[in-house]
C-alpha cells in the first residue's frame, strides 16, 4: 500500500507533547538561568540626562546592570535596517539600548541581570533615569502635520515616499465619466501571541561558543545578527527557536534588542542568562502594525468599470523603522485585488511617530489594501445604485487572463504577475454560501425583530511565498527512520505534520519514520524566514525537491542490489521494490546502510556495509565520483516570484438600535490556496485568521494617548476576541494550482484575517445606512455616528426608505 | 545595606497526586512555583493578571489562574497541572484524559501555549457535570468562554469540547 499522504488531514505530530504539558518554550528552557530585566522609557519622547544605579546596587541577589555606555563594537551602533529600500531616505533604527534619546514608551534605557527575574525588576525599580521631556507625534494624522518631530533631523518626519504607478492617472481620471474622492482610517491593533517574545543564551568558555534559544521566526537571520554584533564568527553562534508559542508577524524583527543583549550578558558573566517579556513589555516594546490614512479618488464609467486608480496613504511606522517599507508596499502593490485597473497611482508616506514600531502583522498592509480597494468598490456601488456583488463582478480580472501583470513590483522586488486563479468562480460561490441575493428577507425579518441588518463582502489576492529560497534537507538514516529540516520556523502552523506529509507522499515512507525539524541552525543553517504565508510554499517545496532527490538515489543503490531498472521499481511503506515482483525488494533502511560504504562495524545493519561484506568493482572507488555517502539529500526551492492565493469573505451583521451592538451572525470565507497539503490545517489557519480580522474591525485597537501613552496594554484593555466574539464561520474551498512550483501550491497563513475590517465595515454601512470610513467600530463610535447630523447617508439607505440620498 | 525582601517559606502540595515541597520566597507566584522551582513547564503565563487564563491549574479540583495565587497560598492544598491529566493504566503506559484526546482529534490547537489552560479548564468542567446528559451549547460556550486563544478562532476548541463530552458519555453509558 502507497502511504499518499498529501492532501489529507492528518491529525497533529506535535500535539502529542503540546497537549501533555511537554512542550518546550522559550521559558521553559534554561532552569538555572541568571534573569534578566529591563528599565524602559516611561515617556514617548524625551532626551536622557542622567541614569543613576546607586539604589539598585545593594539588592541581594544582582549580578550586572548595563547602559549603553556598556556597549561597545557594533552593538553600541544602531540596530540594523533590515530591509534597505531605495525610497527610504530617511531610515531610523534605535540602539539596543537608548543612547541619550528615547522615542517611545517602552524603549529598553538599561538592562539589569540578576539571580531570577523578581530581584531582577527589584533592582530595575530602583534605577532612577532623569529625563528631558520632549514633544511627542502620536497619529499618522500629527505626523503629517509635523508641528512636532521624532527624529530632529527628519523635520517632516517622513521616512519614506513609495511610489508605484502604471500609467498616467490625473488626465485618465479627468475623462472619466465618474470620479469619487474619499479619505478613510485604519487603526492600530497587533499580532499579540499568546507567548511573547524571549531569549536565552549560553556561552561555552571551553570551546567558545554560543548557543541561543530565541521565540523568534527567522533563527538563521538573528544567528547571523548575533554573530555580526557581537563580532563572533558565524561558526561559534547557534540558534534554535524552539516551540513558539504564536508569531503573527511580530516574531519575524529581529534582532530585538533584546536577542543581542543577553547574549552578551552570558557571554561576559560566563553564566547563562534569560529574558523571558511579560505582556506590559509586549504591547509597549514590540511592534504593532495597521494605522493608515487613506485618500482614495477614483474614476468608473456607467456600469462601474474603473477606468483610474489614485491612492495616497499615509501610514504611520512608528519611532523607527527596522523592517523598510514592506508594510506599505504590500498595502500599495496588494491593494489592487482581483480587479482589473486600468490606470493606477499609489503614494505611501511612511510616517515617524513616538509610538511602538509599526512591522507585519498577519496580513502586513493588505487588510489596509484590501479596505481601500473593496470600499471604494461599496462607494462605486452606491453612487451608481448597483448591487456591490455586480460591480466587484464587472472588474473582475477573468481566468482567461492568467498570467496577470499588474505592472507593479512587489515586496520581494519582483513583478506582481498573478499566476493562477479563478476570482468570478470565487465571487458566484460567496453568494452562494452567504445567501447574497436572498438578503432582502432576511433584512425584514431581522426589522420584524427590532433589529438592523446588513451584508458586506470583501475580495483579496494575496501575494504568498516570496523568495528568495527555502532549502530542505532528508536523511534516510540505517534504522528507517527519516529526518527532514528545514531553517524556517514554526508558531503554531503544524509544519512538522505537513511537511512530514510531503516526505511521506513523495518518500513512499510511513509517517511514523519521519522526525521533522525547524527554525534549527545546527540543523539546517540557510534560511529566510517565516512570513507572507511562505512557509508551505517555500519550504514545503523544497523538502519535496530534496525528498525526490534522496528517492531517486535510493532507486539506484536499490537497482544495482536488485539487478533492476531505476525505472521499475518503486517505494512504498519504506520498501524499495520490482514493481509486480512481489519479493524482490530491500527496505529503504538497508539501502540507507548500504549507500554509506564503512570501514567500521558498530552494530549489526552496519555489518552490511563493511568493506569485506559488500561485493564491489574493482574498477571503481566504494563511493562513485559526483556521489556522496549517505542516503540523504540537500534542495533549495527558489522561485521567480510569489505565487498568488485568493478568497472572498462576506458578512451578515446584526445591529440593536438601542445598545448599537454589533453582532457578527454569518461570517462565510471562500478560500483557494491552490493544492492543500493538510486541509484540517488551512482551515484552522482560515478560522485563526477571521477571529483576527473580527477583532480588528469590532474591538482591538491601541489606545495612545495624546503623550504617547498606551492607555491600555493589558489583556484587560486590549480587547481580544473570546469564543464568545468570533462568529460561527462557514468555509468552502477552491483550488487553483500554482504554476510556479512542483507542488502546485499556495500560502495559507495570513489570507483569513485580510478582508475582516472591510467586509464587516460593508455589511455595518449596509445596516445602519451611514458611511463607515473609519475601523475598527465599537458600538459607541457607532452610536455617535448615528447621532452625528454630519455623519454621510448612503445612497442606498435613501432609496431602500424611499428617502433622497 | 543589602536590600532584600524575601522572606522563604516551605510550601508542601500535592501536584498531580505526588507529594512535594518547595522552600520559596513568600512572594512567588504559583504559576513561577510550579514551572520554575517544580519543573512543570507545561503550565504557561501568557498576561500575568488573570485574563488569558493559560496558567489555569486546578487546586482541590477548582479551576484557578496560577499567576493571580500565590504558592504560599496553596500549602496543603492538592494542585493538577496539564501534566497530571492523563493517568496511567495498569502497564505503566499513558492514558490520555478524553479532553486531550478530543483536542488532538478535533485540532483544537496550534501554537498549544493557551492549551494547557484550556484542557485543565475543560477537564474539571467535563468532570463535574453529569457526563450521561448531551452537552448543550451554552455549557461548551460555558466552558471556553474565560480563556484566550490566539491562533484557532475558537471553532475547534468547541468542537473538541463537544467530542470529549460524547467521548464521556459513551464512556459513562
Amino acid at each position: 500500500m502507497t502511504t499518499k499522504l498529501f492532501g489529507e488531514p492528518v491529525r497533529r505530530r506535535e500535539d502529542a507533547r503540546l497537549i501533555t504539558g511537554r512542550g518546550r518554550y522559550l521559558d521553559d528552557i534554561g532552569a538555572g538561568a541568571l534573569a534578566a530585566a529591563f528599565v524602559r522609557s516611561p515617556h514617548a519622547h524625551a532626551r536622557i540626562v542622567d541614569v543613576d544605579v546607586d539604589a539598585a546596587l545593594d539588592v541581594e541577589g544582582l549580578v550586572a546592570i548595563y547602559t549603553y555606555e556598556d556597549l561597545t563594537g557594533p552593538l553600541a551602533e544602531p540596530l540594523p535596517v533590515l530591509i534597505p529600500h531605495p525610497q527610504l531616505t530617511a531610515p531610523r533604527t534605535g540602539y539596543p539600548l537608548a543612547n541619550g534619546e528615547v522615542n517611545h514608551v517602552g524603549e529598553p534605557v538599561v538592562m539589569v541581570v540578576a539571580t531570577d527575574r523578581y530581584v531582577a525588576e527589584d533592582a530595575a525599580e530602583r534605577i532612577a533615569v532623569t529625563y528631558e521631556e520632549l514633544p511627542a507625534v502620536v497619529g499618522v494624522d500629527a505626523a503629517r502635520e509635523a508641528r512636532a518631530c521624532v527624529h530632529e533631523e527628519i523635520p517632516d518626519n517622513v521616512a519614506a515616499r513609495h511610489h508605484q504607478e502604471t500609467g498616467d492617472v490625473e488626465p485618465a481620471l479627468a475623462v472619466s465619466p465618474h470620479t469619487l474622492s474619499f479619505t478613510q482610517y485604519v487603526e492600530r491593533s497587533a499580532g499579540m501571541p499568546l507567548e511573547g517574545k524571549g531569549v536565552h543564551a549560553r556561552w561555552d568558555a571551553d570551546d567558545r561558543s554560543l548557543r541561543v534559544h530565541t521565540s523568534t521566526q527567522a533563527s538563521t537571520s538573528v544567528r547571523a545578527a548575533i554573530a555580526a554584533k557581537l563580532q563572533l564568527s558565524l561558526d561559534q553562534v547557534e540558534v534554535v527557536a524552539p516551540d513558539v508559542g504564536g508569531g503573527f508577524g511580530v516574531k519575524i524583527v529581529h534582532p530585538w534588542p533584546e536577542e543581542l543583549l543577553v547574549p552578551m550578558a552570558a557571554i561576559a558573566l560566563g553564566r547563562e542568562v534569560k529574558w523571558t517579556e511579560d505582556r506590559r513589555e509586549h504591547f509597549i516594546s514590540s511592534a504593532h502594525e495597521r494605522q493608515q490614512r487613506q485618500e482614495v479618488s477614483v474614476g468608473f464609467d456607467d456600469d462601474g468599470r474603473i477606468t483610474a486608480l489614485d491612492v495616497h496613504v499615509w501610514h504611520d511606522h512608528g519611532a523607527y523603522t527596522p523592517y523598510g517599507i514592506i508594510v506599505p508596499i504590500i498595502t500599495a502593490t496588494q491593494l489592487v485585488g482581483p480587479y482589473v485597473i486600468p490606470v493606477y497611482r499609489v503614494v505611501v508616506e511612511s510616517v515617524y511617530t513616538n509610538t511602538v514600531i509599526v512591522t507585519p502583522y498577519r496580513g502586513a498592509g493588505r487588510p489596509q489594501g484590501c479596505f481601500a480597494m473593496e470600499r471604494t468598490m461599496d462607494r462605486i456601488a452606491d453612487a451608481l445604485g448597483l448591487d456591490r456583488a455586480v460591480v466587484r463582478e464587472r472588474n473582475l480580472i477573468q481566468p482567461s487572463q492568467f498570467p496577470y501583470d499588474h505592472h507593479l513590483t512587489f515586496q520581494d522586488g519582483r513583478p506582481v504577475v498573478y499566476d493562477s486563479g479563478d476570482y468570478p468562480a470565487l465571487l458566484e460561490k460567496l453568494k452562494a454560501l452567504v445567501g447574497w441575493d436572498g438578503i432582502d428577507a432576511l433584512r425584514d425579518d431581522a426589522e420584524a425583530r427590532g433589529k438592523l441588518l446588513g451584508v458586506g463582502m470583501a475580495l483579496y489576492v494575496e501575494g504568498t511565498g516570496p523568495g528568495p529560497y527555502e532549502g530542505g534537507h532528508v536523511q534516510v538514516l540505517g534504522s528507517g527512520k527519516v529526518l527532514v529540516s528545514t531553517g524556517l520556523t514554526t508558531q503554531g502552523q503544524g509544519h512538522e505534520t505537513s511537511f512530514a506529509q510531503i516526505v511521506s507522499s513523495e518518500l513512499g515512507v510511513p509517517i511514523a519514520d519521519v522526525e521533522v525539524t525547524t527554525g534549527d541552525t545546527r540543523r539546517f543553517p540557510y534560511a529566510v524566514g517565516t512570513f507572507a504565508s511562505r512557509a508551505a510554499v517555500m519550504s514545503g517545496n523544497a523538502i519535496a525537491l530534496a525528498a525526490r532527490g534522496v528517492r531517486d538515489k535510493a532507486l539506484r543503490i536499490a537497482a544495482d542490489v536488485l539487478e533492476a531498472d531505476p525505472g521499475d521499481l518503486e517505494i512504498a511503506d519504506g520498501v524499495v521494490q520490482v514493481k509486480g515482483t512481489p519479493g524482490a525488494s530491500i527496505p529503504l533502511r538497508t539501502v540507507a546502510v548500504l549507500s554509506n560504504p564503512l570501514r567500521y562495524a558498530f552494530d549489526e545493519a552496519a555489518k552490511q556495509a563493511t568493506q569485506f561484506a559488500v561485493q564491489a568493482s574493482n574498477d571503481q572507488p566504494p563511493v562513485t565520483p559526483g556521489d556522496a555517502p549517505g542516503l540523504e539529500h540537500r534542495d533549495y526551492y527558489s522561485p521567480i516570484r510569489s505565487t498568488f492565493a485568493s478568497g472572498a469573505h462576506a458578512a451578515i451583521v446584526e445591529i440593536d438600535p438601542q445598545t448599537w451592538e454589533i453582532d457578527v451572525v454569518n461570517y462565510a470565507v471562500v478560500h483557494d490556496c491552490g493544492n492543500v497539503v493538510n486541509p484540517m490545517i488551512v482551515e484552522g489557519q482560515v478560522h485563526g485568521g477571521v477571529a483576527q480580522g473580527v477583532g480588528g474591525a469590532l474591538y482591538e485597537r491601541m489606545a495612545y494617548d495624546a503623550d504617547g501613552q498606551l492607555q491600555n496594554a493589558s489583556f484587560m484593555d486590549f480587547l481580544m476576541p473570546y469564543a464568545s466574539e468570533v462568529p460561527d464561520i462557514v468555509i468552502d474551498h477552491q483550488q487553483t494550482p500554482s504554476p510556479l512550483n512542483p507542488l502546485g501550491i499556495k500560502g495559507a497563513g495570513e489570507a483569513g484575517v485580510i478582508p475582516g475590517s472591510a467586509a464587516l465595515a460593508s455589511a455595518i454601512e449596509d445596516a445602519v445606512g451611514r458611511r463607515i470610513t473609519s475601523m475598527p467600530i465599537s458600538p459607541t463610535e457607532l452610536y455617535d455616528l448615528m447621532r452625528s447630523e454630519t455623519a454621510e447617508r448612503t445612497a442606498a439607505s435613501g432609496r431602500r426608505t424611499g428617502v433622497g440620498a | 545595606m543589602t536590600v532584600s525582601v524575601d522572606t522563604e517559606r516551605t510550601v508542601r502540595l500535592t501536584v498531580n497526586g505526588v507529594p512535594r515541597e518547595a522552600t520559596v520566597p513568600a512572594r512567588r507566584l504559583l504559576s513561577d512555583a510550579l514551572r520554575h522551582d517544580l519543573g512543570l513547564t507545561g503550565t504557561h503565563v501568557g498576561c500575568e493578571h488573570g485574563v488569558c487564563g493559560a496558567c489555569t491549574v486546578l487546586v482541590d479540583g477548582e479551576p484557578v489562574r496560577s499567576c493571580l495565587v500565590l504558592a504560599v497560598q496553596v500549602d496543603g492544598a492538592s494542585v493538577t497541572t496539564v501534566e497530571g491529566l492523563a493517568r496511567e493504566d495498569h502497564q505503566g503506559g499513558q492514558v490520555l484524559h478524553p479532553v486531550q484526546e478530543a483536542f488532538r482529534e478535533c485540532h483544537a490547537l496550534q501554537c498549544g501555549f493557551c492549551t494547557p489552560g484550556f484542557l485543565v479548564t475543560i477537564a474539571a468542567g467535563l468532570e463535574a457535570r453529569d457526563a450521561a446528559e448531551e452537552i448543550t451549547e451554552a455549557e461548551v460556550d460555558d466552558l471556553v468562554g474565560g480563556n484566550l486563544c490566539r491562533c484557532t478562532g475558537y471553532a475547534n476548541i468547541k468542537k473538541a469540547v463537544r467530542h470529549a463530552a460524547a467521548t464521556m458519555r459513551d464512556g459513562a453509558a
